[in-house]
């Protein structure tokens, strides 16, 4: 293994450098068209916030904040329409949820049809433990003392 | 526990996902499954009222007293030309569609239907998206059942095909005519 990282082409510099690009990438916002933006910057961010949690229809693995969608665009001018209104956040997630359900919140609540997902750590965490419990090194019981017969009859062979 | 059923363990895991994965495959290829389906919170529901322009244009209103199709759909939308066809022949079948152009421009449209036919007893427009939104439209085309009392009882996403209208829109219409 030593040596594998010494021959390696890629030294420690490289690592650390490969390392740093790779947490130095800004989060990507693939909207930075600022003529969306609210002029208010404490409703704007609130804006940001609740469209990070709402899923883009069309793209459906990225936020409406994240998606260059046609959809995604007007769902983020709705919101930022009902923040300035002055709706809560929730007010304006429970808006979309009533159109679009809860196929919209990339963080569904607790529900029926959610509990898999949500207790699947837990599971996991189960079935691990259960597995590494049974399979745990166990030291073997300490054998029975000898019978009076066994005594007897290991003397006689340890006599012989 | 034994050492064998730790070690058959994995495996009884396995076979049972991949029989999970064969269910939702086969589920998938009849059409009762799809992974990226947003399910219409719509459907038992009043359409949300509205009143659009168009030609004569519509409202809410208007989509009572017996049951009618409402096509979302636009003259960018490339298997809208494909569904044009279907409905057209619901047309024919004497079935009321009413289409909203979403999103689009009323010289685009009026194009599109000259060209591959006007299916729609009303045509309305769209031109924001607000009301396909409210809605919950999530692209076009999709097409909608109304019944009679303004209640929506079915949504099909994508452009319908004969298959689908004869399995489930013409059920649909017979269920609620």
């Amino acid at each position: 293994m030593r040596r594998l990282w010494r021959s390696s082409p890629l030294p420690w510099g490289g690592l650390l450098l490969v390392l740093a690009l790779l947490f130095a990438t800004a989060p990507a916002h693939a909207i930075s068209d600022p003529s969306e933006a609210l002029p208010n910057p404490a409703q704007e961010s609130r804006a940001v916030a609740i469209g990070k949690q709402l899923r883009c229809l069309v793209c459906q693995n990225e936020s409406i904040e994240d998606s260059g969608a046609d959809l995604a665009r007007d769902l983020r001018k709705i919101v930022r329409q009902r923040v300035a209104a002055g709706d809560s956040d929730q007010q304006v997630i429970d808006w979309l949820v009533a159109r679009y359900g809860n196929f919209v919140r990339l963080n569904p609540p607790l529900e029926w049809g959610t509990v898999l997902l949500w207790g699947s750590p837990l599971l996991a965490l189960l079935v691990g433990g259960g597995i590494a419990w049974a399979a745990r090194p166990r030291r073997p019981a300490p054998p029975a003392p000898l019978s009076a017969a066994e005594q007897t009859r290991l003397k006689s062979l340890l006599d012989t | 526990m034994n050492r064998r059923v730790l070690l058959l363990a994995p495996f009884g895991v396995a076979i049972a996902a991949g029989a999970g994965f064969l269910a939702m495959l086969h589920r998938a290829e009849q059409g009762k499954f799809d992974p990226r389906g947003v399910p219409s919170m719509l459907i038992g529901k009043r359409v949300p009222a509205f009143n659009l322009p168009g030609d004569p244009g519509f409202a809410d209103t208007d989509l009572t007293g017996r049951p009618i199709l409402v096509n979302f759909f636009a003259s960018w939308c490339v298997p809208c030309v494909e569904e044009a066809a279907i409905l057209m022949g619901l047309k024919q079948g004497g079935i009321p569609v009413y289409g909203i152009a979403y999103k689009d421009k009323a010289p685009a449209t009026a194009a599109f239907l000259a060209k591959h036919g006007n299916p729609f007893a009303r045509l309305a427009r769209d031109e924001d998206g607000r009301v396909a939104i409210d809605w919950g439209v999530t692209g076009v085309p999709e097409t909608y059942l109304i019944d009679k009392d303004g209640i929506a009882r079915a949504r099909w996403v994508g452009a319908l095909t004969l298959d689908t209208v004869t399995a489930e829109v013409q059920p649909m219409l017979r269920k609620y005519a």
